[in-house]
């Protein structure tokens, strides 16, 4: 056991992968890193470093650099994993997948529903997500919410770099198409990781912390948000249990609505905008599910329904921060039976 | 001023930070003895009852429920009648909280490999600066080292002491060859060797009691004595309720289960230890290394090992104790045994009496090692 990065973590996942079946390949834009160009092997291993190492290591064959065009190396991607390979696609931005809707909504998603089962999509395709990168709107985005949508796909947000190496373990062994969304500004964050291979089931959600009167459900980066304000709120006397679902599809609703029912109070931390969002959902859920248990109405805290902003004080009040998480944990805590 | 003694926030375990004060036992103007339970602590892993680590009048409460404090915080001050409440205040206003000292330094664990035929066996190694016979700790099935953070310290404070992870178990190696004791014995032998022991005290858990005392069988001339915590080897049945649930369980819930099975109060199972179980259980092997190891030793809710006879020739000191709670091992298998075990019975513990009455079971542990180096 050791302190990795959220980095190394997913890079140590993909490359133990890798030597245990040869069927596993990555490909993308810089994977390689300029590969095949003399001295610029490895220059990059993706725009922010995570598949560094790997062409060395796994040769040009099984680590590819792809043209600028998402929509043929997806669809190359889909392709390779319904024919045998099991491939782990880099699409650098979530922002850019709008190009190859196609490929995933209307073919990895449904080859095994239109085949009656006897196709495969084992495909993991890695993407970046999140704001507070000053990338501006188009580079900046969370868009797990849409990919949510789709039946077909799974859709995981590791929450730090123990839950990103083992969700992206069982990601490459998934044999459905799976969206693994990793936040720009964590790839530094470091935590105890096993060196040992370890899988964490998918809609299995994880409790980070344990309290009694409210309930706190946030996705990927916002699970530090809310963890950090369980903790201050504790020594003020309130108690917060916090959710961190590791995978909105499928979706643990048995843990959110297991705690509700001994909290009565529900906050959702999503980054995302929040019209059809997983906050929404999650409210959806519990309002329907669980309205007799609630004390007090649904709180969600989200970005709000505005691009992302290129000014860094704009986009600072843009994201969900701890002082938002609190306030809203404190307006549904407000006036509760001590 | 030198007759106050401060209580302090403990340190339960390498990783802990700070904790919170749940509640209070005791009211302040009260006696207060050494290893009486003073207060329930929490902390990010686990929640325990605090037992006072000295004897005295309880001047001042100085935490407050609710209270999260670092390590090594004040939380009451403890004073003869005769001290002044004015001296007790300026106690309190000076107190400085200490920094954490290098943990090397000052005894505390530190974690150690050993390699043998490509396997790795993690431990945890404390005390080293004492010269007296050495102390290995060898927990039960499933567990890790980390059972071990009530007691790891406090034994430390006189010996060097060890705390291993079995083969399949902790950070050690999930590949096993068979997963019979005599496998599991011999890598606490193995450490015994490595860390140049001539005799140790061996002190086992459950499973790790019986691992202890087929070392003793084994090998009598490395062994200073013997202490079975719950242990395996006296009795014909376990809990196959448990074995096999935690062998099954791959949600929280069903964890969650399980550990309940092991504590007096269900109550002090947390979701962090269950993640820290469920962490131990997905690294690849874990979950084979448990049912070899079960197979082997815990079939269909039977004990394969019986040390009575063992245990009935009086070869060095051993010492029983057992929860009079305990829903794995029946606690009736500790009768009958010679008058040459002393044979401790703790009152509101479970399966686990090291955790649930840690204080009781170290102070119990240290007469034992002192009276066997002394025979």
């Amino acid at each position: 056991m050791s302190k990795k990065s959220y980095r190394e973590a997913i890079r140590e996942a993909i490359a133990g992968e890798m030597r245990r079946d040869p069927r596993v390949i990555v490909m993308g834009e810089d994977n390689a890193g300029g590969a095949g160009a003399p001295g610029e092997n490895d220059a990059w291993g993706g725009v922010l470093g995570v598949t560094k190492g790997l062409q060395p290591e796994f040769g040009a064959d099984r680590v590819l650099d792809t043209p600028i065009t998402e929509s043929a190396f997806i669809g190359a991607a889909a392709g390779a994993a319904a024919t045998g390979l099991r491939p782990v696609a880099e699409l650098m931005f979530v922002d850019f997948m709008g190009v190859c809707f196609d490929q995933i909504f209307n073919q990895a998603a449904k080859f095994r529903y239109m085949f009656g089962g006897k196709a495969v999509t084992p495909l993991v395709i890695r993407t970046m997500y999140g704001a507070g990168f000053r990338a501006a709107s188009q580079h900046s985005q969370c868009l797990y919410p849409i990919f949510t949508h789709i039946p077909g796909l799974k859709v995981v947000l590791p929450s730090s770099a123990y839950e990103a190496k083992g969700l992206m373990i069982e990601a490459i062994r998934d044999d459905d198409p799976v969206i693994f969304f990793e936040h720009k500004l964590m790839y530094d964050d470091t935590g105890d990781v096993p060196d040992e291979s370890y899988t964490i089931p998918f809609g299995e959600a994880n409790i980070t912390r344990e309290g009694k009167d409210a309930t706190v459900v946030a996705f990927g980066r916002m699970v530090s948000f809310a963890n950090q304000v369980a903790d201050e709120l504790k020594r003020e006397g309130v108690g917060v249990t916090v959710i961190d679902p590791r995978t909105t599809s499928p979706l643990d609703t048995e843990t959110i609505l297991d705690s509700v029912a001994e909290t009565g109070r529900l906050v959702v931390v999503d980054e995302s905008h929040p019209r059809c969002s997983m906050a929404a959902d999650i409210a959806r859920l519990v309002a329907e599910e669980a309205f007799s248990d609630l004390k007090a109405p649904i709180k969600t805290v989200t970005a709000p329904h505005t691009p992302v902003p290129f000014s860094p004080a704009l986009e600072d009040i843009y994201i969900p921060t701890p002082a938002k998480v609190r306030d809203a944990v404190l307006a549904v805590t407000r006036g509760r039976a001590r | 001023m030198s007759d106050i003694q401060p209580i302090v926030m403990p340190k339960w375990g390498l990783a802990m930070e700070e904790g919170a004060l749940t509640s209070w036992l005791v009211e302040s103007g009260s006696e207060i003895a050494k290893g009486q339970e003073i207060a329930e602590i929490e902390t990010s892993k686990l929640a325990n009852v605090f037992e006072s680590p000295a004897s005295g009048t309880l001047r001042r409460l100085v935490a407050k429920e609710g209270d999260v404090l670092p390590v090594g915080a004040l939380l009451a001050v403890l004073a003869p009648p005769a001290v002044s409440d004015a001296d007790i205040d300026s106690f309190v206003a000076g107190f400085v909280v200490e920094a954490p000292a290098d943990a090397e330094a000052a005894g505390a664990p530190v974690e150690r490999k050993l390699e043998r035929g490509g396997r790795t066996l993690v431990f945890k190694a404390a005390g080293l600066q004492n010269e007296a016979t050495p102390v290995v700790l060898i927990h039960g099935f499933g567990g890790d080292s980390d059972n071990w953070l009530f007691n790891i310290d406090e034994l430390a404070k006189s010996r060097p002491v060890y705390a291993v992870d079995l083969p399949g178990h902790g950070k050690s190696s999930k590949t096993l060859a068979t997963g019979d004791l005599g496998e599991l014995a011999q890598a606490v032998a193995d450490l015994i060797d490595e860390v140049g022991a001539g005799k140790v005290h061996l002190v086992g858990h459950s499973l790790g009691g019986a691992v202890a005392f087929q070392i003793l069988r084994d090998r009598p001339e490395r062994v200073a004595s013997v202490a079975g915590i719950a242990p395996i080897g006296l009795g014909d049945r376990v809990n196959a309720d448990f074995v096999e649930g935690f062998i099954a369980a791959q949600k929280r819930k069903d964890v969650k289960a399980a550990l309940e099975l092991l504590l007096s109060d269900p109550d002090l199972v947390s979701s962090q230890m269950i993640e820290g179980v469920l962490r131990f259980k997905r690294i690849e092997g874990a979950k084979e290394a448990l049912r070899a190891i079960a197979d082997r030793n815990l079939p269909a809710g039977r004990q394969t090992a019986s040390f009575r006879d063992l245990v009935e020739q009086d070869r060095v000191p051993v010492m029983i104790v057992r929860g009079e709670r305990d829903t794995i091992l029946d606690p009736a298998a500790a009768q009958g045994l010679p008058s040459s075990v002393e044979v401790v019975r703790v009152e509101n513990a479970g399966h686990m009496p090291h955790m649930e009455a840690a204080s009781t079971v170290n102070s119990k542990l240290a007469g034992h090692f002192d009276a066997a180096d002394r025979r």
